[in-house]
């Protein structure tokens, strides 16, 4: 399926916010997580990632930290911190209403 | 398993090398961004082999998977705003590790020192330089002397040239100390006064070819080091800009407790700020290749259809009027930098320019530019001859004649090339040959000047 691009830009903040939220991760995991959620439905590029986590880094949804992975190169680790957890809230809520009203007008087209 | 550190595969290990130099050329991107995007990179190469396939394969894909490198720079341009600027001080070299761009800080300050204390070794031997008199001749003669080795020495050191090549090109600069001090210059002498402004030119080619190395025969490394050279000057402008802000505080605060920071400033926070900005200015250059890289250029753009409407001004109104050109010093010296200017537009213009580009407005703009130079120039020759067939040769004359038709020959053959070019007639990398072919003549002219020009007008 080609997802339109303004759609996949929109859902990368609360996508990365809630895989984080499962626990603190890195690029690859994440971009793993996301094809593996999606059902391969969602692609990104995977660099397009970095500037995200950072943006978030900056306004301070997300903390990082440098550590050694299990092959000994260095590997920047991410962890949603509590500014992160209630954007995330937030932003569920807005994607929700959007959800609902949605579902709404699409149920009604199928029942008619 | 994924994370492997490193491929058994030779040539995988180089093609992710090349992508790493090619990502850190990038201005939005840092050291540890690259680091993060290659952990990435590795992560999917060692997920693909190990789903089976080759190495090749995977590298392809996972490249593709990372996506566009200009979108992706731009993206981190815009997550990371402030390093575009951050970037204009600091910047760690493409290639090489951070440590090496700090033995180049620490090679430049030493070199930026070097020259600035030159200035003062004259001092010692009782040329001292002070606020109350003018600078001995000895300073103007010697001027490009205190700084131009030490810069050949930087790019000497930052080519990594054997000392073979730095051996050759010290002839240039202990000739040029020979002929600025052994000839017996009468005091404020016009020959002298020639040597202090053309040694510099034609010890500039030594820098260029230390700059350049064995590129000076391929039309790439000359245009490479005219960008080079713009690019130096807008620096030198700023760090001057700078400096005189210095200045003017250093006498601001030290008038007022009555302290006076005359000696100071004269014997010793503008010479010796002014030569090491050279040096300075040149690493700036050097570290910051693509940020003032677009100010020349830009600066070309702005100043073409200026210098055209001057020019055509300047024309109209010699005709409407009928005044003829009043010649005196200045005039001879102010139509060659004219020239001099129109000359560098073009040059500029021409190593801006994308050569497979076809023409467009702004080049007829700048064949009219020239064109008019060359009718201006015209009428200024003819003026200048016939000034000499009444008054006799003088030093000062003869330069400014002969400046003069190295820069008519230049602009001339440049119209006729432009001219060919925009009726489709020829390539504009005729043109730029031209350009980067001629540029040893202004250097010879120059040498000229300095060998020959004293013992021929005896001294004068």
């Amino acid at each position: 399926m080609d997802m339109n691009k303004d759609l996949v830009a929109a859902s990368a903040t609360p996508l990365v916010l809630a895989i984080l939220a499962e626990g603190d991760s890195y690029g690859y995991a994440i971009i793993k997580r996301v094809a593996e959620l999606s059902g391969g439905r969602l692609q990104w590029t995977d660099g397009m990632l970095y500037p995200v986590l950072h943006r978030l880094e900056r306004q301070g949804c997300v903390a990082a930290k440098w550590s050694a992975s299990e092959s000994g190169r260095r590997r920047k680790y991410y962890r949603i911190t509590k500014e992160g957890r209630a954007q995330l809230a937030a932003q569920r809520e807005q994607w929700r209403a959007v959800d609902g009203t949605l579902r709404g007008i699409w149920m009604r087209a199928c029942t008619v | 398993m994924h994370g492997m550190t490193t491929f058994a595969d030779q040539p995988i290990e180089d093609q992710i090398a090349q992508w790493r130099a090619y990502l850190r050329r990038r201005q939005a991107v840092d050291g540890p961004d690259v680091e993060e995007l290659e952990g990435h990179l590795r992560d999917q190469l060692a997920a693909l082999t190990e789903a089976g396939l080759g190495a090749d394969e995977a590298f392809l894909i996972a490249v593709k998977r990372m996506g566009n490198l200009d979108a992706l720079s731009r993206e981190f341009a815009r997550a990371h705003s402030e390093r575009l600027w951050k970037q204009l001080v600091v910047a760690p070299e493409a290639d090489t590790p951070a440590n090496t761009s700090r033995t180049e800080m620490l090679v430049v300050l030493s070199l930026a020192v070097a020259a600035a204390l030159a200035v003062k070794v004259p001092a010692l031997f009782g040329l001292p330089l002070s606020p109350n008199d003018e600078p001995p001749p000895f300073y103007f003669r010697n001027a490009s002397l205190f700084v131009l080795p030490l810069l050949t020495v930087y790019f000497l050191w930052k080519r990594g040239s054997g000392v073979a090549s730095g051996l050759w090109l010290a002839l240039p600069f202990a000739a040029g100390a020979v002929f600025a001090n052994v000839f017996p210059f009468r005091t404020g002498s016009d020959t002298q006064r020639l040597t202090a402004l053309h040694l510099p030119i034609a010890l500039w080619l030594a820098v260029g070819f230390a700059y350049v190395r064995s590129r000076w025969f391929a039309a790439a490394g000359r245009m490479d080091f005219v960008r080079f050279s713009g690019e130096l000057a807008i620096y030198y402008v700023l760090i001057a800009l700078g400096g005189g802000v210095v200045t003017a505080f250093t006498f601001m605060m030290f008038s007022a407790i009555d302290m006076n920071p005359d000696w100071f400033v004269a014997g010793w926070l503008i010479p010796c700020g002014a030569a090491g900005a050279i040096i300075v200015g040149s690493w700036l250059v050097e570290a910051k290749q693509s940020v003032i890289e677009n100010m020349a250029p830009v600066l070309t753009r702005l100043f073409t259809p200026l210098f055209t409407v001057l020019l055509l001004a300047f024309l109209a109104t010699m005709v409407w009027t009928g005044n003829p050109i009043n010649v005196k010093r200045e005039v001879l010296i102010g139509f060659d930098l004219l020239l001099a200017v129109v000359v560098g537009l073009v040059l500029y213009a021409a190593s801006a320019r994308d050569p497979q580009a076809p023409p467009d407005f702004f080049d007829g703009l700048q064949l009219l530019l020239v064109v008019s130079a060359l009718v201006v120039d015209g009428v200024a020759l003819a003026a200048i001859a016939a000034r000499i067939s009444e008054f006799g040769f003088t030093p000062n004359r003869v330069a400014a004649l002969g400046e003069n038709l190295i820069l008519l020959v230049n602009l001339a053959r440049s119209a006729w090339l432009y001219a060919r070019f925009l009726r489709h007639r020829g390539s504009f990398a005729a043109l730029e040959r031209w350009q980067i072919a001629y540029l040893p003549v202004y250097a010879e002219w120059a040498a000229l000047v300095v060998v020959v020009f004293p013992p021929v007008f005896g001294y004068r």
